[in-house]
């Protein structure tokens, strides 16, 4: 095996018994982008010198004896989370030459940790989209299927982790932008409870959605990288000042006696037939390790996708109202006046994407409409955190797809919105509710395209979902396999 | 027909807090542009803000103040529009549900009191500034504002004449001031008023169309701009027109108001709860805290001026115009025991010498207890009245203390019985004319031995044992 072929307790293994250095890894992760991102393309900046220095100075720890939780593993960082000195583009032509000075929190955390930066991932633009289609520098390839997106919006992330092109990556996860790629590219990807990792230098999308969370190659991996980043942040007033526990605690105990919530609407008509029969072979796993599985409901699921698509733009309208060329960023030289600069700096900074919620935001906002839509929708999502509450006294966790189909064809939806925002369908109720869900991969196609299966817990539950995923993994053994590149 | 006018203001104080009201910046005005500014007020992506919860309790001191009921919580919304001195692009402020509503203040109008209400107060923070280039087409922001803690205080549409609209103003002013929580100059913008204007036919209940007044920065303005908008719409009115709702800016050198042009006007602003900030929750233990912590208000304070030390309503009101100067005068009645005296001499010469060179109480040289040390001298009839205004000047030049004064300027007024018994004595011998005068039933020519004996005593004797010694040995 490589050394970029390995999980995070792998080479930490290795580095501590002094068999490898974070300069061999680091050289190692390079490699492996210098043969195969040309066809991936999961990052927008790479950041080779810096890394190196910095696996220099891992090493030079390593051999004091001072090792941390992430000492010389490459970690790369979705292109949304704020680095001090490396230009954040969001994707978005916008913010192109935006550098940073100021790091984001979570940055600071893996820094303080003793992570290795490879560089800063491929995003769909403003985390809006599910393929990483809409991202200004270009589309992110499924390495599974080089003809496929990867999902989106945390797409550059999730390809790099399938294609160890990284060892582990941050995405953010707004409606299912970690979930969602995670599961089209055969990886793990966690969206913690909101308010359990900081949000500060994070670039807003939807403020009271968006998640930071880890994508990594396993279970285990995901508690070390959670283990860093969760936790209380000032900085942060929606951040919740309440006690991280030590993830890794909860891998290799067993579920058994765990009550599994089968929501039954969601398995609906309109999905892959592969993707159910995978997801449903899951649930047999779960009871073999000695759950019991119970149906559950989840009354309100059917507004979910109505009600995000009312809150997560009429934010987003608000939070990209900074982008006006006034400050930072692009701005059109075109404009001869005050209101011709914004208007042609927001037309030619912002795609498609962005443009169509920022209006669909707007005109939800707007007087007149504002009780019908964004007063309406926050109250139906009430009732959505309700439901969940109403499932968790009744389960311990709850499963579910966290994709209806398997990775689409590039260009395949792109005229689509509705269908687009069908790929969500899944993940977008758990960034409502605020509640934790991971993605954990559970079988092939036929076609040798990755499927994913969902679990969900109550808020600040991170540890159940890990110790629930961690014996799945254990029990499933799903058959290894690497992309072919 | 004879029209009332209806007006109800709108203020914005700027907190004195230290910090801004979401980061950590400074609130001092003057200091270089941008220099006060970090990744937060300058609304770069991906920052977020942090309530300063010093700004909470100071608006809390005004809710009490003006006697509001507190809301247990409120939250903050986005004002959302587009301009170069809102770096975000919405302004953090409060809308659906604001901290404190339902309060009043009492003017003094005519000799009466008239009760105005407050329709609510909330907080949000301040904007930055442009700076036109006047030689260039180019426009530059200074941000060192953008983020100050402002708290705007709404008026009930209570206000009927501009006289009115200025007492109320000068209550606010003045109890904002005392509460410590603005400083209160108008002229650099920390106090800010707007006013909402219309006029309805006298016994009516109705309002009418109104206009929004901008621009006025200063009492004098406000009142002016009022009167002259009043004028305006009634002239409208007669004339069969109809008033406009719209903006108006106050043009002070032409003394007119005029209508603001263009595209500032008829904003949505999309308000919506702010999802970065959590809601605010104020509790009874955390208003009880500010309420026992509340300095005396200037309308108390000046009805206990009259009744304690039972001065001049007049002089109460002058002597509690700011907690400084009626702190310092509070200080010199203890010193001395005589409020009577120390009303007059604080209003008289300290506030004199004040005004001359422009300064405030607080920069004084004449210390409470200097000033109660010179009284003191005086009922002990150490000095002269005359004498203490030399006094007084020089204490306030120097700094020096009365007792200091006195020496170097050999001010001690003559009491030794002795020395001025020897000196009269002299004055009856040197003019025996004027004391046969006397003697023969001529009682004028008393002053002139008076100003003979003050004369040789250069001024320095106590006048009323002059009196007493002089009756008795001209009586011989
Ligand atoms: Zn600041």
């Amino acid at each position: 095996m490589e050394l970029h072929e390995l999980t995070i307790h792998e080479l930490l293994d290795r580095l501590r018994a002094g068999e490898t250095t974070s300069a061999e890894i680091t050289a190692s992760v390079f490699g492996r982008i210098d043969a195969v991102e040309k066809e991936v393309h999961a990052y927008i900046t790479l950041m080779r010198e810096t890394a190196l220095a910095e696996a220099a100075r891992a090493d030079e720890r390593i051999r004091k004896g001072e090792i941390g939780a992430l000492t010389g593993i490459p970690i790369a960082l979705k292109d949304i989370c704020c680095t001090k000195g490396v230009r954040t583009t969001c994707g978005s032509r916008i913010l192109q030459n935006f550098i940073p000075p100021y790091n984001a929190t979570v940055v600071e955390k893996l820094r303080a940790a003793g992570a290795v930066f490879p560089g800063k991932t491929n995003m769909d633009e403003f985390a809006m989209g599910s393929s990483t289609e809409t991202s200004f520098f270009g589309v992110t390839r499924n390495p599974w299927d080089l003809d496929r997106i990867p999902g989106g919006s945390s797409g550059g992330s999730a390809a790099a982790v399938a294609a160890d092109e990284c060892i582990a990556a941050l995405g953010s996860d707004t409606g299912g932008s970690i979930r969602q790629p995670a599961a089209l590219c055969g990886v793990v990807g966690m969206k913690p409870t909101y308010g359990r990792v900081s949000r500060f230098g994070l670039v807003a999308f939807a403020s009271s959605l968006d998640q930071i969370g880890p994508f990594t190659k396993d279970v285990e991996d995901c508690a070390i990288v959670m283990n860093v980043i969760a936790g209380y942040d000032p900085r942060e007033s929606t951040s919740v000042p309440e006690e991280v526990p030590d993830y890794r605690r909860f891998l290799g105990k067993g579920i058994e006696g765990w009550r599994v919530g089968i929501p039954k609407e969601y398995f609906i008509a309109g999905i892959d037939p592969e993707v159910e029969a995978a997801v449903r072979r899951t649930i047999q796993v779960a009871e073999g390790a000695g759950a019991k599985c119970i149906e559950v409901s989840l009354p309100h699921t059917e507004y979910c996708l109505a009600v995000y698509y009312i809150v997560a733009p009429a934010e987003a309208c608000s939070n990209l109202a900074r982008y006006d060329g006034v400050k930072y960023g692009f701005r059109s030289e075109e404009g001869r006046d005050l209101m011709e600069m914004y208007k042609k700096t927001r037309a030619a900074g912002f795609g498609a994407e962005v443009k169509r919620r920022i209006m669909i935001g707007t005109y939800a906002l707007s007087s007149g409409y504002y009780d019908a839509y964004y007063k309406k929708a926050s109250q139906v999502r009430a009732l959505i955190k309700r439901d969940f509450d109403e499932a968790f006294a009744k389960c311990d966790v709850i499963l579910t797809p966290t994709t209806p189909t398997p990775a689409f064809r590039v260009g395949e939806r792109t005229d689509d919105p509705m269908q687009m925002y069908l790929s969500d369908i899944f993940t977008i109720s758990t960034n409502l509710a605020g509640i934790p869900g991971i993605s954990v991969p559970c079988g092939f196609t036929a076609a040798g395209l990755p499927v994913g299966v969902q679990f969900l817990a109550g808020h600040f539950q991170e540890g159940r979902l890990i110790q629930f995923a961690s014996a799945y993994e254990k029990h499933a053994q799903i058959e290894k396999r690497r992309p072919t590149l | 027909m004879q029209f009332e006018p209806v007006i109800g203001l709108e203020i914005h104080a700027q907190l004195l807090t230290d910090a801004k009201i979401f980061c950590g910046c400074s609130t001092k005005f003057g200091a270089p542009p941008n220099t006060h500014t970090c990744p937060v007020c300058l609304g770069m992506p991906g920052v977020l803000p942090v309530l300063n919860r010093k700004v909470v309790e100071f608006m809390i001191r005004m809710a009490l103040a003006t006697n509001c009921r507190l809301n247990r919580e409120c939250n903050f919304a986005r004002k959302n529009y587009f301009y170069p001195d809102l770096p975000k692009g919405y302004q953090i402020s409060q809308y659906a549900a604001p901290p404190a509503e339902h309060g009043w203040v009492d003017v003094e109008i005519n000799g009466g009191k008239k009760r105005i209400g407050i329709t609510r107060i909330h907080m949000e923070e301040d904007a930055g500034k442009l700076m036109h280039d006047e030689h260039n087409p180019a426009s530059y922001v200074d941000l060192n504002r953008t983020g100050v803690p402002l708290i705007e205080i709404v008026s009930d549409p209570d206000i009927r004449s501009a006289e009115e609209a200025a007492a109320y103003l000068r209550r606010l002013h003045e109890t904002l001031v005392y509460l410590g929580i603005c400083d209160g100059n108008m002229e650099e913008g920390s106090f800010r008023c707007d006013a909402n204007v219309s006029l309805r036919p006298k016994g009516t209940e109705a309002f009418g169309t109104r206009a929004e007044l901008k621009n006025m920065n200063s009492f004098r303005n406000v009142q002016r701009a009022l009167e002259y908008e009043i004028k305006r719409q009634q002239y409208v009115l007669e004339g069969g027109g109809e008033v406009v709702q719209e903006t108006r800016l106050w043009d002070d050198t032409a003394g007119v108001t005029h209508a603001m042009r263009g595209k500032e006007e008829a904003h949505d602003y999309r308000y919506f709860p702010d999802p970065d900030l959590v809601p605010v929750v104020i509790d009874d233990a955390w208003i009880a805290e500010i309420r026992s912590s509340l300095p005396e208000l200037p309308l108390e304070k000046r009805e206990r001026f009259v009744r304690d030390y039972q001065i001049p309503v007049y002089d109460a009101g002058v002597l509690t115009a700011s907690r400084a100067l009626a702190d310092y005068y509070e200080e010199v009645v203890r010193l001395s025991g005589e409020p009577k005296i120390a009303a007059n001499w604080v209003m008289g010469d300290v506030l004199r010498f004040l005004n001359e060179e422009k300064r405030d109480i607080r920069e004084c040289p004449i210390s409470p207890a200097s000033l109660a040390g010179m009284i003191r001298l005086i009922q002990q009839g150490t000095i002269s009245g005359k004498m203490a205004k030399e006094v007084s000047e020089a204490m306030y030049r120097s700094g020096k203390t009365p007792q200091a004064i006195i020496e170097e300027k050999g001010l001690v007024q003559i009491t030794d019985e002795d020395a001025l018994a020897k000196t009269i004595a002299e004055v009856i011998d040197k003019n025996p004319t004027q004391v046969s005068q006397y003697r023969g039933g001529r009682e004028k020519v008393f002053g002139f031995f008076v100003g003979q004996v003050m004369k040789a005593t250069q001024g320095k004797a106590n006048p009323q044992l002059i009196n007493d010694l002089l009756k008795k040995m001209l009586a011989g």
